[in-house]
């Protein structure tokens, strides 16, 4: 959905269709009626109420992209871009976009795709029905961007594995019913040794040792989990032992998409939002959109928003036929994630003094947006991987 | 029991609505939607449906419009609705409000329904009246504005929003009811639903089909025309009072009060 429109709203263009401007709605309507409304004091608390996973579970938003045999609606991944940038558009701040888009779009997917029948039933399952929350830990205090470099051992024991380590900046970590954990399983180190364990809260060893305290995403918790001989069964190794590399690969994909949608929606809400200020606010007896300042503010702020939101649809049009994204991906995430934060920074501008408070939440929208170029991967580590996509 | 569900298309509330200067009618290009306070109707159908008092067979979304208008029925699908009706003909275009309720009835004479819903009003028009023009026509009991509604025994009990306060009226079914948005919170449309509603039946008919006489329909069937369009006056600026002096302030206002005999 278009805001620089002269007639208002504009059909929709591919990949969506009529149906997911219709699921769009939806999105935000209830985002509009039952999480705006109460965000505020889920920020100030530190955490949205547990009972958010159950109403959107409800709603059947946690398994948009999940065939009905496992109690999800049936759709596609591009339902599931909807969800993303809907959620942070409609003015869901990035604590909620972050709890409720680690569990439906980062650690339950690589459950589908690489689980066996037996982990859907047990996992993805009781995920999409809102019954158990997801999170996913890749990230070590010593590890982030440096994926190969995780340094959690898996050590094989009789009937499974003994895991000891740790994992920081977990979403979701403090009360996930379970983690879809990289580890190292041989030694050698690099990135042929990794696999992934399905690690459950109240296993003998797992222990949330903190509550990170973060600049924005309030809302969201954030964990930091400490394992010590952690028994981990056979029977929650997910995909194969050693070929752990290739499901983060595959996850991380989608994930920088999802990130670059959810900042085309906060933009789409900074221009808005600054819009109705810029015509309502006066200042010098008239409104202060008619300061050619504040009116070319706006022009760039739109500029932005669009060339994210026409990078953004161009990789969701390519991943969405099957083809290979990653330079359109990687690009698309990169200069979204920025042009959040600037387009954030100049609404706060824009906004004045009353910018600055807390009850005019554009502050909060660009404290939320600074995790953009960091997180799923730096903005250094993007320009790395378009860099050497060249050949240099 | 069977349940009809009177639905419009309506311009995106988005969308700036204009009339064309021509043909004096709404002008309906740009995005459509389905009526929001129809929702409430279909909303009100499900409610029944699931309350568990009456067996309800059947709820029918029916509609009168262009082509675009499937749009709207495939929404109220979406929203519950088992199926839909959609009526279409060239020779409907420019239909009044008599001449729609007349259409509409047409439409309904064939369906049989023990019960008519819709919403009080549309977002486009406003006239609140298509409901009883309707019921006229079908020769059902009416009430309009309902907030609220029981169903027993072949009968409803409606309260029925007033200048003060409500009216609780008794009507036989069958009936026709228009509903305000205060009855209920339409629930959210899931994607299983959204998706699985071009899957369900919509039955396309033309005027002649069902027995609807061209001269009673369209422009020159209606028994109402527009002669001319003119926008509202503008509202004349209000007057600014300066706080400067507070004592001043309050005095000018009581002043300005006392004029126009306010206090």
């Amino acid at each position: 959905m278009s805001v620089i429109s002269d007639s208002g709203v504009r059909a929709p263009s591919p990949p969506f269709t009529d149906e997911h401007e219709d699921l769009r709605a939806t999105v935000r309507r209830w985002v509009e009626s039952e999480i705006v409304p109460e965000q505020d004091t889920w920020e100030r608390r530190r955490e949205f109420p547990r009972e958010l996973f159950d109403r959107a579970a409800e709603l059947g938003f946690l398994g948009l992209k999940y065939p009905e045999r496992l109690g999800g609606q049936g759709g596609d991944a591009v339902h599931d871009a909807v969800w993303a940038e809907e959620l942070a558009a409609a003015g869901a701040c990035g604590g909620v976009g972050a709890g409720l888009g680690a569990h439906t779009g980062i650690a339950t997917p690589p459950i589908f795709s690489f689980g066996t029948a037996e982990q859907h039933e047990r996992f993805l399952r009781p995920a999409i029905a809102g019954e158990r929350i997801a999170a996913l830990g890749i990230t070590e205090p010593g590890a982030g961007s440096d994926v190969a470099s995780i340094r959690t051992t898996a050590k094989r024991v009789d009937g499974g594995w003994l895991v000891n380590g740790s994992k920081t900046f977990i979403t979701n970590g403090v009360r996930a019913d379970f983690l879809v954990c990289a580890v190292r399983t041989r030694p050698e180190g690099g990135h042929a040794g990794i696999s992934f364990l399905i690690l459950e809260r109240g296993m003998e060893g797992y222990e949330v040792s903190r509550k990170l305290e973060k600049l924005g995403w309030h809302s969201s918790d954030t964990g930091e989990l400490a394992f010590t001989d952690v028994h981990v069964p056979e029977e929650n190794l997910l995909g194969a032992e050693n070929e752990g590399f290739k499901l983060i690969m595959a996850n991380f994909q989608w994930e920088r998409l999802l990130m670059a949608l959810g900042a085309v929606g906060a933009m789409d809400w900074c221009l808005r939002r600054s819009v109705a200020y810029a015509l309502e606010r006066r200042a010098f007896g008239r409104a202060i959109g008619s300061f050619q300042a504040i009116r070319h503010k706006i022009a760039e702020m739109a500029t932005k928003l669009e060339a994210g939101r026409a990078m953004s649809y161009a990789a969701l049009r390519l991943l969405d036929s099957g083809q290979d994204a990653l330079r359109e991906v990687t690009a698309a995430k990169l200069f979204t994630q920025r042009a959040a934060v600037e387009t954030a920074d100049e609404a706060v501008q824009i906004h004045g003094g009353y910018g600055y408070m807390r009850e005019y939440e554009v502050e909060r929208v660009l404290r939320d947006a600074r995790l953009g170029p960091i997180g799923g991967g730096t903005d250094e580590v993007m320009k790395e991987i378009l860099g050497r996509g060249f050949g240099l | 029991m069977k349940i009809c569900c009177l639905v419009k298309e309506v311009p995106d509330a988005a969308v700036q609505k204009r009339i064309d200067p021509e043909t004096k009618r709404l002008d309906r290009s740009g995005e459509n939607t389905l009526n929001q306070f129809d929702t409430h109707g279909i909303e009100a159908a499900m409610q029944i449906r699931e309350g568990g008092v009456v067996d309800v067979e059947e709820i029918v979304a029916v509609t009168m419009g262009p082509g675009s208008a499937q749009r709207a029925l495939h929404k109220a699908v979406a929203l519950g609705a088992d199926r839909s009706v959609h009526l279409s003909d060239d020779v409907l275009a420019g239909s009044d409000v008599c001449a729609t309720g007349y259409a509409l009835a047409k439409v309904l004479e064939g369906e049989s329904p023990d019960l008519v819903l819709l919403g009080q009003q549309s977002d486009d028009g406003e006239c609140y009246t298509i409901g009883a023009v309707v019921a006229d026509h079908l020769r059902m009991p009416s009430l309009t504005q309902v907030i609220k509604m029981d169903v027993a025994d072949g009968k409803l009990t409606c309260e029925r929003q007033a200048e003060y306060g409500y009216d609780t009226v008794e009507v036989r079914l069958p009936a026709v009811i228009s509903v305000g948005d205060a009855i209920n919170e339409p629930r959210y449309p899931s994607l299983k639903a959204i998706m699985g509603a071009k899957k369900k039946p919509l039955d396309t008919k033309a005027a002649g089909e069902v027995g609807i006489e061209s001269g009673k329909v369209g422009e020159a069937g209606s028994r109402t025309q527009v002669l001319a369009i003119n926008p509202p006056p503008e509202k004349e600026p209000g007057e600014i009072i300066e706080d400067e002096d507070t004592n001043e302030t309050v005095e000018k206002i009581v002043a300005w009060l006392e004029e126009r005999k306010l206090i």
